[in-house]
């Protein structure tokens, strides 16, 4: 079962904007029945303004599709056009509070549904997917779309990919093509990670460091069982002892490098963890 | 809220008589059946009893029963049972419908340099015996074909199968997790070398698995170790399980043909209902031929697991073929299998009954169906006059 949020659950119940605006001035169409979902979504533009004065949307999809659609239609009203070029597939995401990776794609074709309608009221004919080079012919995603998905959310791997995009879900075939296309983007240009603080008093690097373990590390740890407590905290030196299940664990020497991993990627480089 | 459970191809509840007997073995009786003291090898006596149970459900003999954790430890033990005992034969055929638990073992197989065949079926899941008879060949180490399909409820001509492979010495198992208990197995007729059954799906709990093996035919064990089981199976007797497998065995024996009658006439209502309620509906699999608890039904124009979450809402507890449900992006092999077409293949759902559906429960669902798939077909671009030609 999907680990859905409230908003999202709410917003699959009880959708808002279904259906089709009258005369509308604008529609986007994405995704198709083969595929396992579609969106139409339809705008009403006032074309003094260009301010978006209503949206709705149909949607053939999962929980997590009729969701986005429908906060993509929250989303839009009342913006500009320019305004509303700017919403990207995490904003409806965020939006919901987030959605399972699983279902990211669902709010990337939240976001394709809307550049399509504005292209459509533009007057801009519809890209064809055809004219981008293929890359997974089993969900028909074009690689343009593939580096377009992977750089906006910086995503690093193919399964990213496949969440997002749903390329190399299907048989499997182009999932050689996908990381070397990954390879490509991210050779020139590094993700950029999540910024870590620049200077830290050792005050203030303590209690990062707890918040890392406690955030990031013992959730996982202690879904296996297991546990990690901090004892000592010395300089760039962070001395721990593994817990429960992680006591004895043949596994242990490799959490305690990932351990010191995280930390060096979230507090800071040159942090070195041992085990009491 | 009261849960609807019509899941039960999935797992079943434990029978209340199945809980109570098994009961003592998880307090009072912890002891190893292997022990010298009477305290551990008094269980000894209680295993057997079950084994003669679970026997008698397939009028097979209790030394043909082998316990084990589940039934892909069956599914898994047979197979690789058979390119054990017969290591010069590198060639395995099964069905492209199996349960993962067959497929993805022979994928793994493959990989170690097995010839593997997998079966077509038609479009209602039937295999046609022309297809198995042009693949066997004396590099054939054995042939694995479910006896019922999880999915769509098909059930394969077992009987008709096992005589042809009698008849040329090819060693045939059957995974037949989803028929036992649910209709009648007769292994003193049915020409199977080995069958595969599991208990949470009739009525025991998780954990628990039988593997038939007919007397005579050649066995190599898959868990080594102690001498548990024969040698056959090596690994402590889960004992409490094996008691409950035992008892809901009996149940099975007891009532399989009430049970029958009952299942397929609520399962026919259910079906026959949903049809006429709902416009643009179609049967997945043979109708003429499908286990009595199983309907698996297209809702076009909308997605699985968007009906599967409304009926949720409700307590209703069903599953779907669709991509959006399984965790992966595909979707359900078995549909594709039999050539659903992907349109209908996302919109599937899959009802499995058990004995302890109640009438009520059926008139429910028929009740709250129809304007679920209305509501969500209201959401839908899609529609009778909307689809694409492509998909029509």
């Amino acid at each position: 079962m999907w680990d859905y949020t409230e908003k999202v659950k709410d917003f699959f119940l009880n959708p808002k904007n279904i259906g089709e605006v009258e005369n509308p001035d604008a529609i986007g169409e994405v995704g198709s029945i083969v595929c396992g979902d579609a969106l139409r979504l339809t705008l009403k533009i006032d074309k003094e303004t260009n301010r978006i004065l209503d949206a709705k949307f149909q949607t053939f999809g999962c929980a997590s599709a009729i969701a986005s659609s429908s906060a993509l239609t929250e989303l839009v009203k009342g913006k500009t056009i320019e305004e509303a070029l700017k919403i990207t597939n995490k904003d409806i995401a965020d939006f919901l509070g987030g959605l399972p990776k699983e279902k990211m794609h669902c709010s990337v074709m939240g976001m394709e549904a809307l550049e399509a309608a504005i292209a459509n009221y533009k007057g801009i004919p519809v890209k064809v997917e055809e004219e981008g080079r293929v890359v997974c012919k089993c969900f028909n995603v074009t690689e343009e779309k593939i580096r377009k998905v992977a750089i906006e959310n910086h995503l690093t791997t193919v399964e990213e990919i496949t969440d997002y995009t749903k390329a190399g879900g299907g048989c499997g075939e182009c999932q050689a093509e996908i990381e070397e296309i990954l390879k490509d983007i991210w050779s020139v240009k590094a993700p950029e990670k999540p910024s870590k603080p620049k200077k830290l008093t050792n005050l203030q690097k303590i209690a990062l460091i707890q918040e890392v373990i406690n955030r990031e590390i013992r959730p996982g740890l202690q879904a296996d069982g297991g546990d990690v407590e901090i004892i000592d905290i010395e300089g760039n030196k962070v001395i721990i002892a593994l817990r429960g299940m992680c006591t004895g664990c043949m596994m242990a020497g490799v959490t305690i490098s990932s351990i010191q991993e995280k930390l060096r990627e979230l507090v800071a480089e040159d942090i070195v963890v041992e085990a009491q | 809220m009261q849960t609807i459970y019509l899941d039960n191809n999935a797992t079943t509840k434990i029978a209340p008589e199945v809980l109570e007997e098994m009961m003592p073995y998880l307090t009072d009786y912890y002891g190893n059946p292997s022990s010298m003291h009477t305290f551990g090898g008094q269980l000894h006596k209680k295993i057997e009893e079950a084994r003669e149970k679970v026997a008698a459900l397939l009028n097979a003999k209790p030394e043909e029963i082998i316990f084990t954790s589940c039934g892909t430890e069956s599914d898994n033990t047979a197979i690789m049972s058979a390119v054990e005992s017969y290591p010069d034969k590198k060639h395995i055929i099964t069905t492209r419908v199996e349960h993962p638990a067959v497929l993805n073992f022979c994928k793994h197989l493959s990989r170690k340099g097995y010839r593997v065949t997998y079966l077509p079926v038609n479009k209602f899941g039937q295999l046609r015996i022309e297809d198995l008879l042009k693949e066997i060949d004396e590099d054939t180490a054995i042939v694995s074909i479910m006896y019922a399909n999880n999915e769509i409820g098909t059930i394969f001509p077992i009987q008709e199968i096992g005589e042809i492979l009698k008849q040329r010495n090819i060693l045939f198992h059957t995974d037949a997790v989803q028929a036992v208990g649910k209709i009648p197995i007769d292994t003193n007729k049915l020409p199977v070398d080995m069958l595969s059954l599991s208990g949470h799906k009739l009525h025991a709990p998780k954990g628990i698995g039988a593997l038939y093996v007919r007397k005579g035919t050649r066995f190599y064990p898959y868990l080594i170790g102690g001498h548990q089981e024969n040698g056959r199976r090596a690994g402590t007797e889960n004992t409490a399980s094996i008691v409950a497998l035992g008892k809901a065995c009996e149940l099975a024996a007891k009532n399989i043909d009430d049970e029958v009658k009952y299942l397929s006439r609520l399962r026919d209502k259910l079906e026959s209902s949903l049809l006429k309620l709902c416009p643009d509906t179609r049967i997945n699999g043979d109708v003429n031929n499908r286990l009595p608890n199983t309907t698996n039904i297209s809702f076009e124009y909308v997605e699985g697991e968007a009906i599967l979450l409304r009926l949720n809402e409700y307590g209703v507890c069903a599953s779907s073929g669709s991509a959006c449900t399984s965790g992966s992006l595909e979707p359900s092999h078995v549909l594709r299998a039999i050539g659903v077409p992907f349109t209908a293949i996302h919109g599937s759902i899959r009802f499995s009954l058990s004995r302890y559906n109640t009438e009520d429960e059926i008139d429910k669902v028929i009740e709250i169906m129809p304007s679920i798939i209305k509501n969500l077909r209201m959401l839908s671009p899609f529609g009778r006059d909307k689809l694409p030609k492509e998909c029509r």
